[in-house]
């Protein structure tokens, strides 16, 4: 058998993972060197730990669109959640754990783990709605999470943390560090977050959600998307199995917001706004909902789509939505199916005939 | 086909199940929509081994009486025991933990998945796999797919369908969707399925081969068989107990034989519809 016909045997499964941490890999160690050597421009090198963050981010998004079926319109929140508390958290840590990437870790996992609790606390009368109103009531909640981060103060001292809702006088500290100053958000932050702690923190995120999807609490969920009604009749619990999907979704926000903050000396609560989610949410989209390699790839190409543009100025913008709108034709009309499908063939009967004593029925019999 | 005998209440049971608790008591169960009272005073009980029919003319509200039965609606009035235990304010997933699975009219089946993952999505409270399994795909995760591709696997074979394990649920001739969905509500391993019209659709030969079916499933799984069903040749083949509904109110109980000869019966349905009358004689 050759390596085609082997690959072709193996499950759906098998065949998912294989493309998709393949591709991850393959970029990482193309990016890598360059990045450490510096052939690459700043501009461009500057990108990768975002770019990381937001594949996580459309990674998990994709959890509660995709596979769980319910429009989320507030995931920049949960986002700014893990964000937030990860800058808080960093602040902590800062003297009693001296290596970075450990510190690095507590952050990520204490953001992961305040996003899951506020996925909890939103998901339990949110997940109550269906459809339109759900999008709605998300879309409120990232919201309310922006204006409360938005007017909160945290300082630290030797005494520890002080939090207030008014203003850095009422902290009551005597010399002591302002973390969080409000609306200006997070100052002062100790750039920790490197392109290989994003690159991991992908392969987590792959290895979670590929798993979850391909499991006894993926088929809950999928099951819940596909008829709902059905699945109630088989004994699975929907409040249960919406919520796992949501607060994972969350955690993996959370996470990705800990890192972004992370590779940022101030972030601010405005960063975490209606846009940031709807930026997500169009990675999703145009990625294709419940394919988690589509979100990885239009994650990369919109995300850098704008930096390559910058040569025609005024124009990037506009060119950027022609982008959008193009490749939204392109993967929903049926004649570009038609003609992808016909130039797969080709290339297919290309590959067949190289092949020739290679007798695989299989590939020849499926263009029939 | 075993006599049908009175339990001490009245109603009558296979004379096999008369010692046993039944499997499904209702006791003037009824449901209002709005004004409209679309199911009234209906109480039944059904033998823990019976094979019983629910019929009635169009918008008699036989699909309702299923969807109260698994607490899809929850009545307004009456109380439903299941097993001797009542299902008040339990959820649908829960009353199908407590043992009674169904079919729909119209086929609901997860149709982007695979013919042996819908099996699966049924078996899901027998699998032991619990979230952290799920996600690291260890800590018991191989022991329990294995398991459940077993058991699925021995389900669809039971109906001849484990060469189809793969294919995509929605993919299947519609025959074959139909089959699927009963092998689903027999996965959660119930003690009674609710089968709503299951010949619907089907040729005479695919109505004879689901009626060995559904002996064959009492037989095997020795479980009570509920069904709607508008095919006459069927119920009154293999129907035990037979109950008519019209406007939302029983008007007739007891067996094929009984419910043919009674004159409520033929007036009120039969006696309408010529055709199904030549039907359930043939």
């Amino acid at each position: 058998m050759s390596i085609a016909s082997k690959y072709k045997a193996l499950s759906k499964y098998a065949r998912t993972n294989i493309k998709t941490y393949g591709l991850v890999i393959i970029a990482f160690a193309i990016m890598f060197p360059l990045q450490s050597t510096g052939t690459i421009n700043n501009s461009i090198s500057g990108q990768l730990v975002p770019i990381c963050t937001y594949i996580v981010l459309a990674i998990s998004l994709n959890l509660t669109v995709g596979i769980l079926g319910e429009l989320s319109l507030g995931h920049a929140g949960f986002m700014s959640v893990g964000a937030f508390s990860g800058v808080i958290a960093a602040a902590a840590f800062r003297d009693s754990v001296a290596s970075d990437p450990l510190r690095l870790l507590i952050v990520i996992i204490i953001g992961g783990i305040f996003a899951g609790i506020a996925g909890l606390l939103i998901g339990i009368p949110v997940l109550r709605l269906r459809g339109d109103y759900l999008a709605i009531v998300t879309l409120a909640f990232g919201e309310i999470i922006k204006n409360i981060i938005n007017c909160l103060y945290v300082g630290i001292d030797s005494k520890g943390l002080h939090f207030s809702m008014k203003d850095t006088a009422s902290l009551g500290m005597t010399n002591g560090k302002i973390v969080l100053n409000g609306p200006q958000g997070a100052v002062g932050i100790t750039k920790i977050a490197t392109f290989t702690a994003g690159f991991i923190l992908i392969l987590i995120t792959l290895f979670i959600v590929l798993n979850m999807i391909y499991s006894k609490t993926g088929r809950a969920i999928t099951a819940i998307r596909d008829n709902r009604i059905a699945a109630e009749s088989v004994g699975i619990s929907v409040t249960k199995y919406k919520l796992t999907a949501f607060i994972t979704s969350a955690a993996l926000a959370g996470m990705a917001g800990a890192l972004y903050a992370m590779n940022f000396s101030t972030v601010a609560p405005k960063k975490f706004d209606f846009n940031t989610s709807i930026l997500i949410l169009v990675f999703v989209v145009l990625g294709g909902m419940g394919n988690i390699m589509g979100s990885i790839i239009a994650t990369t190409v919109l995300y850098m789509l704008p930096e390559l543009l910058r040569e025609f100025a005024d124009y990037r913008m506009l060119i950027y939505a022609i982008v959008l709108i193009l490749v939204m034709l392109a993967t929903n009309s049926t004649k570009a199916k038609l003609i992808t499908e016909s130039v797969k063939f080709k290339i297919k009967g290309v590959f067949v005939r190289k092949n020739k004593d290679d007798s695989d029925k299989g590939e020849v019999t499926d263009n029939g | 086909m075993d006599k049908m005998v009175p339990y001490p209440s009245g109603a009558i049971v296979p004379e096999r199940d008369v010692e046993k608790t039944p499997i499904l008591e209702t006791h003037h169960l009824g449901i209002d929509f709005g004004g409209l009272t679309a199911v009234d005073e209906f109480s039944i009980t059904v033998g823990r081994t019976e094979i019983s029919g629910l019929i009635g003319p169009n918008g008699a509200g036989k699909t309702t009486v299923f969807n109260l039965l698994t607490n899809v609606y929850q009545p307004t009035r009456g109380t439903i025991m299941l097993d001797g235990k009542p299902t008040a304010g339990k959820t649908t997933a829960q009353v199908n933990r407590m043992g009674i699975a169904r079919t729909f009219q119209n086929i609901r089946l997860f149709s982007n998945m695979s013919v042996l993952d819908n099996v699966k999505v049924g078996l899901h409270n027998s699998v032991k796999e619990g979230f952290f399994a799920s996600v690291t795909h260890s800590l018991g995760y191989g022991k329990a797919e294995k398991k459940a591709n077993e058991r699925a696997l021995r389900l669809l074979d039971f109906f001849s369908m484990a060469d189809m394990a793969n294919a995509d649920a929605g993919s299947l001739p519609y025959g074959a969707q139909r089959r699927l969905e009963i092998v689903r509500a027999l996965a959660t391993n119930p003690g009674i399925i609710l089968l709503d019209e299951p010949a619907a659709g089907m040729n005479p030969s695919e109505t004879a081969e689901l009626m060995e079916n559904i002996r064959r499933i009492r037989d095997t799984f020795n479980i009570a068989v509920m069904l709607i069903e508008h095919d006459m040749s069927l119920v009154m083949n293999i129907c035990e107990g037979i109950c008519v509904l019209d406007h939302g109110k029983i008007i007739a109980k007891g067996t094929p034989d009984e419910i043919k000869s009674n004159p409520a019966v033929i007036e009120a349905y039969l006696g309408k519809k010529k055709e199904a009358d030549g039907n359930a004689q043939g």
